[in-house]
């Protein structure tokens, strides 16, 4: 029999396939610390993965993710699966992608540019490729690779 | 560029226009500039228009915290078209995000300076008489020097052989190679000026930029390594042109202002014809 490690849900949001060791970091994207979540979140880290060879799972309760948010977890982890729980079934399934444009989520990584300098405008980059993960800023057309420490 | 050598008499004041009366240009200088400067205010000039601005930020509302959004929003009531000169990357695009009117970018920290470009491109031309197939070698800080990337890019798209030539710690910036190969450029890289000068046709000399260098430590390695002078020039081809955006420190040296090289006093003329032409178009009032 299959154990389960941490028990199903009810009604949510799992977050499948996160890459190993982003967990946390999908958690601080979706806004979740001790002081503010309403629900029961799990989390498991480093667990065997048929697709790859280890991976994180997120699981938080009464609570469905907005696109914005996608867009963040497909940019720290683009293979990760989104499943909403709805009555204990699994309601809606599908793969983060990450977005043609990428506003208002990521910092631009070069100080000098003109997006960090307290303007009313929100960073906005395009992807120049979405495997590896690339973004050009439209502002200095800096390409910035690893957005992880960047995330708004 | 064409326009712009239709510009040249009205430039060198041998014939008079009012092309552009009645427009108004607002000229913002965040940080120093003499020739771009004063050629936008001297093209705008010479085609009877009027500039109004500011050539340092001190006294402006930029003092008291002023958003450059802010501050654009404003001039863009006051003028018909705007130049920017911003310490920041990417400054003329957030400019031309929040103003109506045309903005030029006459240069973004260590990002573009395309009116430089098309000068550039123009004295390249005018001197060689095509740009297509002509050795350029870029010569000095390459990875800070705005008018490098802008320039590099421009020579790429109209088929000029690019040779770039600086130390490691200061080449030309990965986005800059990119767009270069992407546009089919092939660019040679070296370390030291006299492996350029066998090819070089045009030698596009540029200043070390101490003010953009995080550690001084790091300018004072550098500084000086790229001279140019007359025994530097004993090896290069007799019809090879140097040019310079100026200011220069010491990269080359004045003796080399007599010969038939020195092409840099007249690219920098050449800022008044070309911008002239740029004005006119972007406001719609050439023929």
């Amino acid at each position: 029999m299959k154990e389960f490690k941490v028990t199903p849900i009810r009604n949510g949001t799992v977050i499948d396939h996160i890459s190993f060791g982003m967990a946390l970091k999908v958690l601080r994207i979706i806004g979740i610390s001790g002081e503010n979540a309403q629900s029961t979140v799990s989390m498991l880290l480093h667990v065997p993965s048929k697709k790859a060879e280890w991976k994180d799972v997120v699981k938080i309760e009464d609570r469905e993710l907005d696109p914005k948010e996608l867009d963040k977890i497909a940019l720290i982890s683009p293979n990760a699966t989104i499943n909403i729980i709805r009555d204990y079934n699994v309601a809606e399934k599908f793969i983060v992608d990450v977005p043609e444009i990428v506003k208002g989520i990521v910092k631009c990584q070069n100080p000098g540019c003109i997006t960090n300098h307290n303007e009313p405008i929100e960073p906005e980059f395009v992807v120049e490729s979405k495997k590896p993960l690339l973004l050009r800023c439209i502002y200095c057309e800096r390409l910035m690779s690893d957005v992880s420490e960047y995330l708004i | 560029m064409n326009l712009s050598e239709k510009m040249l008499p009205i430039a060198l004041g041998e014939e008079r226009s009012d092309l552009l009366s009645g427009y108004v240009l607002g000229s913002l200088f965040f940080e120093t500039s003499t020739r771009t400067r004063l050629s936008f205010a001297s093209a705008m000039a010479r085609l009877a228009g009027t500039t109004l601005g500011f050539d340092q930020p001190l006294g402006a509302s930029i003092q008291k915290g002023e958003t450059l959004a802010d501050t654009i929003k404003m001039v863009d009531a006051y003028s018909d078209v705007i130049v920017l000169r911003h310490g920041a990357e990417g400054s003329a695009r957030l400019a031309a995000h929040f103003a109506a009117k045309p903005v030029i970018n006459a240069g973004d920290g260590a990002g573009q300076h395309p009116t430089q470009t098309i000068l550039d491109l123009y004295t390249i031309r005018k001197t060689k008489g095509k740009i297509n197939g002509i050795n350029v070698a870029l010569v000095g800080d390459l990875k800070y020097g705005r008018t490098a990337h802008s320039l590099a890019e421009a020579l790429a798209l109209f088929g000029a052989k690019l040779i770039f030539v600086a130390p490691q710690m200061l080449q030309m910036p990965k986005e800059t190679v990119r767009a270069v190969e992407k546009l089919g450029g092939k660019p040679k890289i070296f370390h030291k000026v006299e492996e350029s000068l066998p090819d070089a046709d045009v030698m596009y000399v540029t200043r070390i930029q101490k003010e953009r260098f995080p550690d001084l430590a790091e300018y004072q390695k550098v500084a000086g390594a790229y001279v140019v002078d007359n025994a530097l020039l004993k090896d290069a081809k007799p019809d090879l042109s140097i040019m310079h955006p100026l200011p220069r420190i010491d990269e080359i040296h004045s003796e080399v202002d007599k010969t038939p090289h020195a092409l840099y006093f007249q690219q920098a003329f050449n800022g008044v014809p070309v911008r002239m032409a740029i004005l006119a178009l972007i406001l719609g009032a050439s023929d």
